[in-house]
């Protein structure tokens, strides 16, 4: 029976204490208030695209959903589709084989679009520039709203970067206010 | 290097791990790191029969556009012939013949959080009936950018072959290029490779076996086993000052020693690992919808596996023996007496049970080199010779191969073959030994590298 091995497993452990600092979540989710809830309702939908990356980028932007950094508190998920997302994050160097499929999903996505490069690879190419088979960063090949440079960047770093990217953007409709029927 | 005429080329018996070419020669790598090579002929070499050789020869044909003689098989494997605006046509994926046949496309732009790549299943019904994989999406031109630089500026490249495995990668680098100028390095640095490159296995094993169950939608071990890799980078960032440890070990040593609370941090994460996982591997065992998900799933049989000389768990898992830090061995594993699990069924339920297997051992491993960690200089230059030389380390997913020259401090020629190189043929058939639905457990079971083979 599985439950009572899960049930013998939790009482088996120690509860360990979440340690991400208490301090920067309070003033993280304090910015969120102020930026992001007015114009988009509780939540934001990611959409993430890796276009030339060496896979490291994405280790650490799985690492922002677990237990420590857990970014769902944040109102912020990913989602699978490009048309319910509204922020497309790309990992990667843009490689020439990429381009197609990353363009493809910035426009299978509904306006207002919010763009984010993660990682050096996205800001310019990272170690990869010059490179004749890439396009050397997300920038080259659409526009970017938010550069979170790293290699990779830590994840709350990453998740800086996402509410940043609330903040400083008003290209968002404010949350729409529904009247009595 | 033994220098080979066409017909012993072709006739060399031994068990296949790579192939590649530079301007003069096309090279091939044998079990345990036999190296042997024959002069190309117009560009031409004669193609090699052994399985694994197909998807190498392809590569040589994408990178240097060198013919493999008699090769059956001359798809593309990661050029895709973009024209002169960008679009690339789509290749032609044959399908099996048959009544109710259909293919299904996904990728490049998958699902997760993870890197890009192509897949055609042909079905019918659920059944899959044959995959087929088109890489070359990470494609970044990887091989030609180490070319021209210092064996210490190049090591910035090594280590994004594959990010999750740096440490492997930047081992097997180092490796090759200390063969290619005869140098070795300081006993200190080798314990500390050694250390970083088991905190890597660890880290990868555990969130995959995680995310296996996770995808199998039981994620109460996704939950946990995403912590401990999370108190592992934690570690490595406090021990090395870099999560993934990237950038640390470099020819000739390592980039900087354990900060004072280095081995405090890890020996902890450890602890935390250690005392939970006979719990979790009892939660995994016991959990009869998750067994049912895994047991008899993506099967590499051991015959596929022999005939591949599948190495990594993947290997390890269908009834091989072989890891690279026993044969061909390198320091400091000799003085620690390596167990390597073997199981013989070959599925991912098979694949998890090597992989949570090698995590004691793993911790183990750690535990003894930081108790024995020799109290020397952390590294020492690379003098500007020339030479070539070959350069293994067992990355979490199986060996990976470096092979240098190196002319006046300068590379002049680099091949890199990462294990997903031979795992990637074995993720399309195992593919085909089940129903669609399971086609995510089985590549997250094999967990094979895009970025490691599209270079
Ligand atoms: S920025 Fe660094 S970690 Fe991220 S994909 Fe590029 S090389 Fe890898």
């Amino acid at each position: 029976m599985v439950w009572k091995t899960l049930l013998q497993h939790c009482i088996s452990q120690p509860a360990a204490p979440r340690r991400q600092d208490p301090a920067a979540v309070a003033a993280l989710r304090q910015r969120l208030a102020a930026a992001g809830h007015e114009k988009l309702g509780r939540s934001l939908a990611i959409r993430h695209v890796a276009a030339g990356s060496c896979n490291g980028c994405e280790l650490e932007l799985r690492a922002t959903q677990n237990l420590i950094y857990d970014l769902t508190q944040y109102g912020l998920s990913f989602t699978p589709s490009p048309r319910h997302a509204d922020v497309l994050l790309i990992t990667g160097v843009a490689g020439d084989n990429m381009i197609a499929a990353a363009r493809q999903a910035r426009e299978a996505m509904a306006d207002p679009v919010l763009v984010l490069a993660m990682g050096d690879c996205a800001v310019d190419g990272g170690v990869f520039k010059g490179s004749p088979a890439i396009a050397g960063g997300a920038e080259a090949i659409m526009p970017v709203d938010l550069f979170v440079p790293g290699c990779p960047p830590a994840p709350a770093q990453i998740i800086e970067g996402l509410l940043a990217l609330l903040e400083v953007n008003d290209i968002l409709p404010a949350r729409p206010v529904r009247g009595p029927r | 290097m033994k220098l080979l005429s066409a017909q012993d080329w072709q006739a060399y018996p031994g068990k296949f791990i790579a192939l590649w070419t530079d301007a003069q020669f096309a090279y091939a790598l044998y079990q345990p790191a036999e190296l042997v090579a024959t002069p190309l002929v117009e560009g031409a070499y004669p193609a090699l029969r052994h399985k694994g050789a197909a998807w190498f020869q392809r590569l040589a044909y994408d990178s240097h556009g060198h013919n493999a003689i008699g090769a059956a098989d001359t798809r593309p494997a990661i050029e895709h012939f973009r024209s002169a605006d960008g679009t690339a046509p789509w290749p032609e994926f044959a399908s099996p013949g048959g009544e109710g046949v259909h293919q299904v496309a996904v990728g490049p732009i998958h699902a997760a959080i993870i890197e890009p790549g192509h897949f055609r299943f042909s079905l019918r019904g659920e059944e899959v009936l044959k995959l087929e994989a088109r890489l070359g999406y990470s494609h970044k031109g990887t091989l030609a950018l180490m070319r021209g630089k210092s064996p210490r500026l190049a090591a910035r490249f090594a280590a994004r072959i594959s990010g999750d495995a740096t440490v492997a990668h930047s081992i097997a680098f180092a490796h090759a290029a200390e063969a290619a100028l005869g140098m070795t390095p300081p006993p200190r640095a080798v314990y500390l490779r050694a250390i970083m490159a088991e905190l890597e296995r660890l880290a990868n094993h555990g969130s995959d076996v995680g995310m296996i169950a996770g995808d199998a939608g039981f994620s109460f071990l996704d939950a946990r086993f995403a912590l401990h890799r999370e108190a592992l980078c934690e570690a490595a960032r406090v021990a090395f000052g870099h999560r993934l440890m990237m950038d640390m070990v470099i020819p000739g040593g390592v980039a900087g020693d354990t900060s004072s609370g280095g081995a405090t941090a890890i020996l902890a994460a450890l602890l935390a690992l250690e005392s939970e996982l006979p719990s979790l591997t009892r939660v995994f065992e016991d959990y009869a919808s998750l067994q049912d998900r895994v047991v008899g799933t993506g099967i590499v049989s051991p015959a596929l596996a022999a005939a591949y000389a599948a190495g990594g768990f993947t290997g390890r898992a269908a009834g091989q023996n072989h890891d690279a830090r026993v044969s061909p061995g390198y320091a400091p594993y000799e003085h620690f007496g390596l167990e390597v699990p073997v199981e013989q069924d070959g599925d991912v339920v098979a694949r998890i049970r090597i992989r949570l297997a090698e995590m004691t051992e793993s911790i183990r491993l750690i535990r003894d080199m930081l108790a024995n960690l020799p109290d020397t200089v952390i590294a020492i230059a690379p003098p500007s010779g020339s030479g070539s030389g070959l350069g293994v380390a067992e990355s979490f997913r199986g060996p990976v191969w470096h092979w240098l020259r190196i002319e006046a401090g300068t590379i002049s020629d680099v091949f890199v073959a990462d294990a997903s190189t031979l795992q990637w043929p074995l993720v399309e058939f195992a593919a085909a030994t089940g129903i669609l639905a399971d086609f995510p457990l089985i590549n997250k079971s094999i967990n094979a590298s895009y970025s490691g083979v599209d270079l």
